[in-house]
């Protein structure tokens, strides 16, 4: 299997995608931002049919339309004095709706709808997976960078703004961080279950470690490791790469959830 | 302003100070003067603005008119001029599996002093152990945070709070949720913090008579300032009974047992 050009492509890209999303994951999970990862991942069905209906590469499109949503998120529920969930019910359902209709304009882009629900990371080229290994690397050193003062500000918002931290300016670099991480692994398994390795890998180190280190650590190599063992098996078994992907990885939270004692 | 030891006795002025919020004034033309190595207790009845001073004096809450002056000088938006000031903000419990440990919570404490995309240092290690050995915790400094008691936990929120440097400590209902023999515990460390380390402290609190019982001056608000001075003199003022709308006496031998005024510090 690993003879094949393809095969290798889509290993690399797994491995550099569950290793990212471990990491982002850690914050999703820390700062309960699983529902806003899954109103940007739905947002971005928006911008891939804007990039597409313009002729443009959809997912750099994608990317800043993900990236806008998340910030109008993050603004609108701060201004609006609103709940974030219902904030994030408007931005999704409307940028999911408008990705809905402009796909609906040419039925020629209903096979590319299909790849960007559920991925396809075998058709990987290598100039995509070049551009992912460039994007991941970035995406990884600024959550590394801003690291300390994200776990502060997780900790205790206000003692963080007390002592001058810049709290809405490091909220917006986590949330276009989110934004991006949610771009790549939609190549991996599609805008349906991108949330999943944001989620899962994280939840699953949370059951296993009590440190943030260990937490970090754990969550990345259970997101490279789904990746790899999902899609060794989806290729075995000849079955879709991004759900057995998924599978994996919520199979190794629910084995943690009988044998872990934290 | 990390280096505060050239300037004036005078470490937190505030002059005329209002501060508004969108159902109007919730504090009005405050005045105050906080000397160097004071302990001052801010009481007043619930809603009177007590936690929204504590926020102005951070720069957390825009002020309306008036100024506010730390350590002679204007309080800056940046970590910068904040090096010196610790703050233990009222929060319920550290949730049980936030992930970590009693050290790294206190680290926090130095990172504006650290700097973005920096990372802590030897030197920074060594100020997180002596605030810890300071609240008597430096047993506790690998164990995971929400796993610690309440009188644990305000302890190593107290040794974040002093790990910068601290010259001023701002505290918010730090014994909310503790019986009585943790919140007594708790006051006799923040006294004997405050004498070993030249502390200037200000602490609010809804508990009259623990506060009275342990600081210097006593401030009492409600949206204005109503009483001022020796503990002893503003509890049994008549403004601290228009400041809370109602009559109450205080048994004889209460601020005693709470503190200093007979107390055993």
């Amino acid at each position: 299997m690993l003879d094949l050009g393809f095969m290798q492509r889509a290993l690399l890209a797994s491995i550099l995608i569950g290793t990212v999303c471990g990491l982002l994951g850690f914050f999703v999970v820390l700062r309960r931002y699983a529902f806003i990862g899954v109103g940007i991942s739905h947002s971005a069905i928006g911008g891939v049919a804007i990039g597409l209906l313009l002729g443009l590469p959809p997912l750099p499109v994608a990317a800043v339309f993900a990236v806008a949503v998340a910030l109008g998120i993050s603004v609108v529920s701060r201004r609006a004095l609103l709940g974030e969930d219902a904030v994030i019910g408007v931005f999704f359902s409307g940028s999911m709706a408008l990705g809905i209709v402009l796909f609906s304009l040419n039925r020629g882009y209903q096979q590319d709808l299909f790849s960007y629900l559920f991925g396809n990371v075998l058709a990987i080229s290598p100039t995509e997976l070049g551009a992912l290994a460039v994007a991941a690397t970035m995406i990884a050193a600024v959550v590394v960078a801003l690291f300390k003062e994200q776990l502060f500000i997780a900790f205790d918002e206000e003692i963080a703004r007390a002592y001058g931290h810049r709290v809405d300016l490091l909220d917006a670099a986590l949330l276009v961080c989110l934004a991006l991480t949610v771009i790549v692994g939609v190549r991996l398994v599609g805008v349906l279950l991108v949330e999943a390795m944001l989620v899962v890998p994280a939840a699953t180190a949370a059951l296993w470690a009590s440190t943030f280190r260990r937490q970090v650590a754990i969550s990345c190599s259970l997101g490279a490791a789904s990746g790899v063992v999902g899609l060794g098996a989806s290729y075995q078994f000849n079955l879709a790469a991004g759900g057995m992907i998924v599978l994996v990885s919520v199979a190794a939270f629910f084995v943690s959830l009988i044998i872990a004692r934290r | 302003m990390s280096d505060v030891s050239d300037l004036s006795d005078c470490v937190v002025r505030l002059e005329q100070v209002t501060v508004e919020r969108a159902h109007g004034r919730v504090l009005e033309d405050i005045d105050l003067e906080v000397g160097r190595g004071e302990f001052v207790g801010l009481v007043g009845p619930n809603g009177a603005g007590k936690t929204t001073l504590l926020k102005a004096i951070l720069g957390l809450a825009p002020v309306a008119s008036g100024s506010i002056t730390i350590f002679g000088r204007a309080l800056g938006p940046s970590a910068a001029d904040r090096l010196s000031i610790g703050y233990v903000p009222q929060r319920s419990a550290i949730p049980r599996r936030f992930p970590a440990t009693v050290a790294d919570v206190v680290m926090m404490g130095r990172y504006a002093q650290i700097g973005l995309l920096r990372f802590p240092r030897a030197r920074d290690r060594e100020e997180v152990r002596r605030s810890l050995d300071w609240v008597g915790m430096t047993d506790r400094a690998g164990r995971a945070v929400g796993e610690l008691s309440g009188g644990e936990q305000r302890r190593v929120l107290l040794a974040q709070a002093l790990t910068a440097s601290t010259k001023l400590l701002l505290l918010d209902e730090p014994t909310i949720g503790l019986d009585l023999p943790a919140e007594q515990e708790f006051y006799a460390l923040l006294r004997r913090l405050q004498a070993d380390l030249a502390l200037t402290v200000i602490c609010v609190s809804h508990d009259l008579v623990a506060l009275a019982g342990e600081a210097d001056q006593l401030l009492c608000i409600n949206r204005k300032l109503h009483a001022h001075g020796n503990p002893e003199d503003v509890i049994h003022s008549h403004a601290i009974r228009e400041a809370y709308s109602c009559e109450f006496d205080f048994i004889a031998g209460e601020l005693a047992r709470h503190g200093k005024h007979g107390g055993e510090h």
